[in-house]
């Protein structure tokens, strides 16, 4: 009990910093998840080959090694000592970038076709007959597997923490190595976690609730 | 529906406008390439030196090892994950309230706690010196609950009509379970099951962090340890421990397909689920997604009983 008292605020900064690494990352995975299932729909040969070779890519490494790439290579290429913290975003918004990818692409499959057809009959381009029709319909099916892996995304910020990150996992590591029994660490940082995976899925819901149609 | 549904067979300004694009983005691709090569090799990691480590055949059994171990620690989550799961699984659908009340307690505890946590936990309070066994049970725990309810879906998209049959010829709960249903439900799960295996494959490269040497940390410590040219050769060592990860787990997933093939062309019995695809990969609610799932073949009980098995794939 006393260990979170005593190490309330470090307590507080790790929390808030799950919070903000997952949204920074989600909001990265959600941009080029899109982007990119766009890409692998797109009638351009090229920008489907590199969706692909990007899904396969990243979907099959471990994202501890994706975070090892951005720590000790993505300095190297871009500029040397960037954050840890952008550098875990970019690690954990590019791997989930890659299943968000997929999760629109089969949410774009299941649009009925009669939609993309009456698009393209009004003479919409491709992006035209994507965004303003076919994008925000799938929207609705895309959604309950976005929850998920939303809820995946938070859970794999903890990995961030091994990276010198400022998060949960931190704040475990830290009171643990400060020589505090496991057991409440581990209990308190459980519940913070199932806060914020209640929270994701929470919004998920009244999303779903909203967008709800009666069939 | 593929692609082509949404855009048309392209005319003459189209196709002149995709190529233009075609080659813009193909520009763009092999722009950024370059300019991470040029980067790279500007700050001397493309050096030949660099990648001649691998040549060492200190370096190469000290690789050889890692995959060992991290193949060792697979084998023991892969079985425990399977173990508990099946257990979990069963526990969930018992008929006693406070064994399906314990079993759903610890599987959404577990599913929601993220599992660098537990594996953690599990090695500072426990098994603070085998590393090994805390990965594997932090893995085990953690993949267990995923694989409970895949297959606590599995078993409730076994038809109805199987359950009746096999209590009406007098089997006992347990046969039911063990011989009729959990059978049909591996069956029709094994892709999701095995795409979890993926995932579990990945996972074990979180023993980087509780310094358990599997392949990630050899990795590191190659890195670390060698010097070349007054710098550590991180980006040779990261890119052939990728490569070498890519591969185990594409050789993994592609077994996924195949049995997904294979069992979509048997005709008899449950068909497989379509892969759960991206819920199953990330160990999210694939349970869920999967709960209702299809019935391909005959064998649904209705018409004589005796439709399901023993007349193998007709066609």
């Amino acid at each position: 009990m006393n260990v979170l008292l005593d190490h309330f605020s470090e307590f507080r900064d790790g929390f808030i910093g799950t919070v903000s690494i997952t949204a920074v990352s989600t909001a990265i995975a959600l941009v080029l998840g899109i982007v990119i299932a766009g890409f692998r729909v797109s009638p351009v040969p090229p920008l489907r080959w590199f969706g692909t070779a990007w899904v396969t890519l990243l979907r099959n490494t471990p994202l501890t090694l994706l975070f090892l790439v951005t720590t000790f290579v993505v300095p190297e290429i871009l500029f040397p000592g960037m954050s840890a913290f952008v550098l875990g975003s970019i690690a954990l918004g590019f791997y989930t970038s890659s299943f968000v990818c997929e999760a629109v692409r089969s949410g774009i499959n299941t649009v009925p076709l009669g939609q993309a057809e009456a698009a393209r009959s009004l003479g919409m381009t491709f992006s035209q007959t994507l965004r303003l029709i076919v994008l925000p319909q799938a929207t609705r099916t895309v959604l309950p597997p976005l929850s998920s892996i939303l809820i995946a995304l938070t859970k794999n910020s903890a990995i961030a923490g091994a990276f010198s990150v400022t998060e949960l996992f931190g704040w475990q590591k830290l009171m643990s190595e400060e020589g505090y029994d496991i057991v409440p660490i581990f209990l308190w940082v459980s519940l913070a976690y199932l806060v914020v995976t209640f929270f994701v899925s929470g919004v998920f819901r009244t999303l779903e609730r909203r967008l709800e149609v009666a069939r | 529906m593929s692609a082509s549904v949404l855009f048309d067979a392209p005319g003459p300004k189209a196709v002149v406008r995709n190529r233009l694009y075609a080659v813009l983005g193909t520009l763009a691709i092999l722009g950024l390439l370059a300019l991470t090569i040029v980067r790279l090799s500007n700050k001397g990691h493309l050096a030949p030196e660099m990648w001649d480590i691998f040549n060492y055949a200190g370096i190469r059994q000290n690789i050889a090892d890692a995959i060992l171990a991290t193949l060792k620690v697979f084998g023991i989550a892969a079985v425990g994950s399977l173990v508990l799961g099946v257990l979990l699984a069963v526990a969930r659908l018992s008929d006693h309230k406070p064994v399906r009340w314990l079993a759903t307690g610890f599987i959404e505890l577990f599913r929601s706690i993220p599992l660098l946590i537990t594996i953690y936990a599990v090695w500072v309070g426990f098994l603070t010196d085998y590393s090994m066994w805390a990965l594997a049970v932090g893995l085990s725990i953690y993949n267990g609950c995923v694989q409970a309810e895949v297959l606590r879906a599995g078993v409730n998209s076994v038809p109805r009509g199987q359950r009746e049959a096999a209590y009406a010829l007098g089997m006992s709960k347990t046969q039911v379970m063990t011989t009729v249903l959990l059978p049909q439900a591996v069956r029709a799960m094994l892709p999701t099951i095995i795409s979890q295996l993926v995932v579990t494959l990945k996972d074990t490269s979180l023993g980087f962090i509780i310094l358990y040497p599997e392949l990630l940390q050899t990795a590191r410590l190659i890195a670390s340890n060698t010097q070349v040219n007054g710098m550590y050769p991180y980006v040779s060592t990261i890119v052939v421990v990728g490569a070498i990860y890519v591969a185990m787990c594409l050789a993994l997933s592609g077994l996924a397909t195949w049995i997904e093939k294979r069992g979509r062309r048997a005709k008899t019995g449950i068909g497989p689920a379509a892969p759960a695809g991206n819920a199953a990969v990330l160990g999210g609610d694939a349970g869920n997604a999967n709960a209702n799932t299809i019935l391909l073949g005959g064998g649904d009980g209705g018409t004589g009983g005796g439709d399901g098995g023993a007349h193998g794939p007709g066609n």
